[in-house]
């Protein structure tokens, strides 16, 4: 018999005792590799969510993070608005003159280039409004570019799929400027389809509804991003709700748009003065052009520039990262306390077999050969308990995989694992041989004339 | 010859200081194949001198040779070699591991030796001592009789060339005890096993050509060794 069979005999003889000490070892590792999955999950989910092709998020001064949290994430409060002429500044003089021709406002906006206009030749900016819900969910004011231009996946190479319906127009003659898309989320929680209609409420989940409503022209495929989680409007529209309109001091110089943008409707969009926008999502042409611009804008007395990647590391290197390590040193001390059990087990067992370690030994096995079965029983203990606890902690993530796929976009298997898991069985089978050392220390100090009875 | 002692002297910690002498044997022997009954009263040193003779305990002076090995120049992993090899122990109270079957209880025998894993040899065994269909029965599960039998088997599936038994029948009933002892017996006979039993009883030593009394041959016993 090998002395594996020998230690595996021992564990099965005593086999409740084997068996609580393996589970409270497999319920130690389980909370480990629970938390190492949630960490992974949590980070993939926001540096994958950090990532929808624009790279840097341009709003008001104030918190970088908190710009990255509610126009990236659709999380935490918007901080403030800044004037269309600030999205102006990423167009060139041409395309100006076009936003003035079409909403109205200063010629002498059209003469000449943004600031930043030759940082975004060959990428984009998009604008964004924020400030409404629907429901639980976020109301997003954009423009169609938002769903043309945004490309998703793990290669940035995946544009946004619709589930029904299309992206919004513009304006169209059916629905004027009040279309709407949903994100997978949002259509399936409501349970809206294309060709229904639903009511922003201002400011608040439980804010004042809008009087207007807009159209659902599309559902968006699940994308696994925020997006999932917003519903999109179409910017015009969201300019003409109530209240939205910035007020106008006086002063401004507003030449009439020349260019009608809403057919035969008679619905005229606001003038650029009285427009704001609580974010721009900017792709820079090339990327050595996102250091030079994101310095220029932050030098800027209105704006500041976020690179989403980066708060986002930040914010996990600060927050999530320290927190995520309480939790990992919290459940290894369960762990050590699960050792602690097997030692505890092992070693009150060691009373009962001291008799049969002293036979072992009158038939000729030597102290060493005794010290390895108690390691061995130590181990097999470890390795089962190590295997238990792994798998009950994958089949938990597998059980949950839809609803965390739902809530964070990150699709995970029963088999998807995280790079640190794989220090786990080495370091829970070095916990049990130390937990092994003490019983297996006395088994070789065994007396074998003491311990045989006559 | 299997077994020569010679001024062989085995003394003991006193609880109060000093030591108690309890083994002083001038000179043992027991040829090869002999069987030999040793009778003594309890707390003699019978099973100090098996003890002993196995390996298990060290001499304070004086040779034990077992089948021509000097236990007393062996290191201890040395003796414990020795003893997986060359020596079989049948203790009094059987001594079988709760955790094993009667056949690994036998194969348990054979596994602290040097390449001699024989299961076959552990099924013929478990067959000689009546148990074939009792291979797979935990410790637990058989009479003492039936215990004792798994024992022997054991003891003999090292084939070793000398059988230690330390009162074997002391805890089976007088109908198992007479079965026991004819299967120890006829076994080392078969074999070519030489044997030492210590007893405590003249029926079973009558069954023994050779009968030996520790107080005989024992000094320490008669007194003419010194206590220190």
């Amino acid at each position: 018999m090998s002395l594996l069979q020998i230690a595996w005999r021992n564990f099965c003889h005593r086999s409740l005792s084997s068996a609580l000490t393996t589970f409270s070892l497999a319920l130690g590792v389980a909370l480990v590799v629970l938390v190492l999955s949630i960490f992974g999950i949590i980070s993939e989910a926001f540096s994958s969510n950090a990532q929808v092709g624009y790279n840097l998020v341009v709003g008001p001064k104030g918190s970088a993070l908190q710009l990255t949290l509610n126009s990236v994430y659709y999380l935490s409060q918007p901080i403030e608005n800044l004037p269309y002429t600030e999205y102006m500044e990423f167009f060139d003089a041409e395309q100006r003159a076009e936003m003035v021709a079409r909403y109205g406002g200063d010629p002498a906006l059209g003469k000449e280039d943004g600031k930043y206009a030759a940082f975004v030749t060959g990428g984009y900016a998009i604008p964004l409004a924020l400030g409404d819900y629907f429901g639980e969910f976020r109301v997003v004011g954009t423009t169609p570019d938002f769903f043309e231009k945004l490309r998703h996946g793990p290669d940035l190479d995946r544009p946004f799929d619709f589930e029904d319906g299309r992206a919004f127009h513009e304006y169209s003659d059916e629905n004027q400027f009040f279309e709407a898309v949903l994100g997978s989320r949002v259509a399936k929680h409501n349970q809206l389809s294309v060709g229904d209609e639903f009511f922003p409420t201002h400011g608040d989940p439980e804010g004042k509804g809008h009087g207007q409503g807009f159209r659902v022209v599309g559902i968006m495929e699940p994308t696994g991003t925020p997006n999932d989680r917003a519903a999109f409007v179409n910017l015009e529209g969201f300019y003409l709700l109530e209240n939205h309109a910035k007020p106008l001091v006086g002063d401004e110089v507003i030449q009439p748009p020349t260019e009608s943008v809403s057919g035969d409707s008679g619905i005229q969009p606001l003038s650029i003065p009285q427009r704001e926008v609580t974010s721009i999502l900017v792709r820079n042409g090339s990327p050595f052009m996102a250091i030079p611009m994101e310095n220029m804008v932050n030098e800027s007395l209105r704006a500041q520039a976020a690179a989403p990647v980066g708060e986002i590391s930040r914010l996990m290197d600060a927050i999530v990262g320290p927190l995520m390590q309480a939790l990992l040193i919290i459940t290894l001390i369960t762990c050590v306390v699960a050792a602690v059990g097997i030692l505890v087990a092992i070693y009150n067992s060691m009373n009962d077999r001291r008799r049969d370690i002293a036979v072992m030994r009158a038939l000729g096995a030597r102290r060493e050969t005794v010290t390895m079965v108690i390691l061995g029983e130590s181990l097999l203990i470890a390795i089962i308990g190590g295997l238990l606890g792994w798998f009950l902690a994958h089949a938990a993530i597998w059980a949950y995989s839809g609803r965390i796929e739902d809530q964070t976009g990150v699709q995970v298997g029963i088999l998807t694992t995280s790079a640190y898991e794989i220090y786990i069985l080495p370091l829970v089978l070095s916990l049990a041989l130390l937990a092994g050392f003490l019983p297996a220390a006395s088994a070789y100090r065994t007396d074998v004339g003491s311990n045989l009875a006559a | 010859m299997t077994l020569v002692i010679q001024d062989l002297v085995k003394s003991f910690d006193q609880p109060g200081g000093g030591k108690l002498t309890v083994l002083d044997i001038p000179r043992f022997e027991i040829g090869e194949s002999e069987q030999v009954a040793l009778i003594g009263q309890s707390g003699g040193g019978k099973t100090t001198l098996l003890h002993l003779i196995a390996g298990l305990l060290t001499p304070d002076s004086g040779s034990i040779r077992v089948a021509g090995t000097e236990l007393t120049r062996l290191s201890e992993q040395g003796r414990d070699r020795f003893r997986a090899s060359a020596v079989g122990y049948v203790f009094q109270t059987f001594n079988l591991l709760p955790a094993f079957t009667a056949l690994e209880n036998v194969r348990l025998g054979m596994t602290f030796g040097h390449g001699r894993h024989d299961p076959v040899r552990a099924k013929e065994l478990l067959g000689r001592v009546g148990l074939a269909d009792r291979a797979n029965y935990r410790p637990a599960q058989l009479s003492v009789g039936q215990q004792q039998r798994v024992a022997i088997a054991r003891a003999l599936a090292g084939k070793p060339k000398l059988l230690l038994a330390d009162e074997p029948t002391a805890n089976v009933d007088p109908v198992s005890a007479e079965s026991v002892l004819d299967l120890i017996l006829d076994s080392c006979r078969d074999e070519g096993i030489a044997l030492l039993m210590v007893t405590h009883s003249m029926e079973i030593a009558d069954k023994f050509a050779r009968v030996d009394r520790l107080d005989e041959i024992n000094r320490a016993f008669s007194g003419t060794a010194a206590s220190s």
